[in-house]
């Protein structure tokens, strides 16, 4: 590690080849006596950074007493990764907090405002405790900084992460939702598909249909196509796939809304539609899709 | 993220077993979809017996992987066999769905978001793919 | 691994577990062709429910199996496919063309029953 003297802090460059010799050969005297510090001030400090974090008006969605509950908790998993210098538990820790504070609305900014404002707290009783000594200052702060800005790190990019978990599941909801697959009689499914079909939705609609035909005992599916904005080669592929999938799991498919024209154009193209059973409309469909299961359909004057 | 490359050495065709277990497990822990997990243990079960088929002996390494904004795995097939003369014969997708002859590897291609093959004759295979959790 | 193969009535059902070894399913065919021989079977069941992963060399030996039996005058169902591996089975172009397909055991009895039924 480079010599130092009583001078300021070095330029940024030299500073972070420092930063990372210091994560590594941090006296780990230093940075327990640090620890030290920050535990026999805790309360002081956490007072003095939630202070801050209501002055800077962060968290408005939570309560003083929910802010000030959290606000334990991180100061001590805070001071146990300073101690430990692992960050596993850290990690976690910020996964399970952001669970909590998302559907409260919190937001990126503010948690790692408030990251940033107990970084700050701290470093600040860090310059009062040893003003007087200035290369120990310096020794300490070497110790103190590259681990602290890990932490503000760790945190923002754990709650960042559970934010896009959350978005992709309620994606994930709302493509469900738009795809139903309807169970129209005993064994028979009908999936009617509308609109836009991307690689992504596609895969999650045979995902969908697969697991419709077991959770149902389906043996018929119905596709109706007749509403899809853009029938190509890649779309027309995804049914086959479709098609054969079901088949593996015992259920045979019929897909309707395949116009003449547009069928033609895709044998063209080289796609094989022999395998699939299509008949023109839904409505032909299903009673196709009765026959095969052997139901009678009778004109409701016959059943009387 | 869970940290280290793991590496299953293939010799027989008990280590394609080991070796998809293994594919299946991390990309479990990673979060994947039961879907994407069987991709993934599915297309390690292929690249794993065409280097048992092929070149008797090989490695397998899986580990996790970061991009910008979401994690995914990274699969490395590797093995000093006969390589492939005619790659992208191999990857032409013209297997008859009565069972692929071959190698298997427009198969492996679509189950995988990313898939890269370096082979040359008597130099043996390596190939590399990803997949990105959803 | 031993492969169970149990007898119900004409038909036999054979369980596979997960991750069979190359020597477990040469076994396995070896043994499914002697019963169906021994019993004279005529309906077959492979229920897969268990396997997580069927790569192409699974499906192959799947078709192979069927064909084999076939050649001893019987039919063979496959069952017990899940979503997930039928979805991964696709995309390797694995379809199991001319093999016989059914949901779970059940399915697959009643579609025995009902051909032999027919042809009876």
């Amino acid at each position: 590690m480079a010599k130092r003297d009583g001078s300021t802090k070095d330029s940024g460059t030299q500073k972070n080849q420092a930063s990372e010799l210091a994560l590594s050969e941090a006296p780990s005297e230093l940075l327990r006596e640090l620890v030290a510090h920050l535990r026999q001030n805790r309360t002081q400090l956490r007072e003095e950074w939630v202070v801050r974090i209501s002055e800077t008006r962060l968290l408005t969605a939570m309560t003083k007493e929910e802010i000030f509950a959290e606000a334990t908790s991180v100061y001590d998993s805070y001071v146990e990764a300073l101690e430990t210098e692992t960050f596993e538990a850290l990690q976690a820790y910020a996964r399970n907090l952001s669970e909590r504070i998302i559907p409260r609305g919190v937001e990126t900014h503010e948690v790692v405002g408030i990251v940033l404002l107990l970084r700050d707290v701290l470093a600040r009783s860090l310059f009062a405790k040893y003003q007087t000594d200035f290369k120990k200052l310096n020794r300490i702060l070497d110790a103190y900084e590259p681990a602290a800005n890990r932490i503000a790190n760790t945190v923002a990019v754990g709650f960042v992460q559970e934010r896009e978990r959350v978005i992709r599941q309620q994606q994930e909801a709302i493509r469900e939702l738009s795809t139903p697959v309807l169970q129209v009689r005993e064994r028979l499914l009908i999936l009617p598909i509308i609109g836009v079909i991307d690689p992504q939705r596609a895969r999650q609609l045979t995902e969908q249909l697969l697991r419709g035909i077991r959770t149902n005992r389906a043996k018929v599916i119905v596709i109706d196509i007749t509403g899809v904005a853009a029938m190509d080669v890649t779309v027309a592929n995804h049914l086959v796939q479709t098609v054969e999938a079901s088949r593996l799991l015992g259920a045979t498919v019929i897909v309707t809304g395949l116009s003449p024209e547009i069928a033609q154009t895709l044998v063209t193209i080289g796609v094989d539609l022999g395998k699939m059973n299509t008949v023109g409309d839904l409505q032909g469909g299903i009673e196709q899709a009765e026959r095969l299961l052997g139901y009678k359909v009778m004109a409701v004057a016959e059943a009387r | 993220m869970p940290a280290g490359k793991i590496h299953v050495a293939i010799n027989s065709d008990q280590d394609i077993v080991l070796a998809r277990q293994k594919g299946r497990a991390l990309a479990a822990e990673l979060g994947f979809s039961a879907v994407d997990a069987t991709f993934v243990a599915t297309a390690i079960s292929e690249l794993a017996r065409n280097i048992v088929a092929y070149a008797r002996r090989g490695e397998i390494t899986l580990q996790a992987v970061r991009g910008s904004s979401r994690q995914g795995i990274v699969v490395v097939a590797s093995d000093d066999g006969p390589g492939i003369s005619d790659i992208g014969q191999a990857l032409r997708d013209g297997f008859s769905t009565s069972g692929s002859l071959g190698l298997g590897l427009p198969g492996v291609r679509r189950l995988m978001d990313e898939f890269e093959i370096n082979s040359r004759p008597g130099r043996g295979t390596t190939v590399t793919v990803k997949k990105w959790r959803q | 691994m031993e492969v169970p193969i149990l007898k119900q009535g004409e038909f036999l059902i054979a369980t596979f577990q997960a991750d069979l070894s190359d020597a477990d399913l040469e076994n396995l065919r070896r043994g499914l062709v002697q019963q169906v021989v021994r019993f004279r079977s005529r309906g077959v069941i492979v229920d897969v429910t268990a396997m997580d992963v069927m790569d192409s060399f699974a499906s192959r030996t799947l078709r192979e199996i069927a064909l084999m039996i076939r050649l001893r005058g019987a039919d063979t169902v496959i069952v017990g496919i899940q979503p997930e591996v039928a979805f991964a089975m696709v995309q390797l172009g694995m379809t199991l063309e001319g093999v016989a397909t059914a949901l779970d055991l059940e399915e697959g009895l009643a579609y025995l029953i009902e051909k032999f039924k027919n042809i009876d």
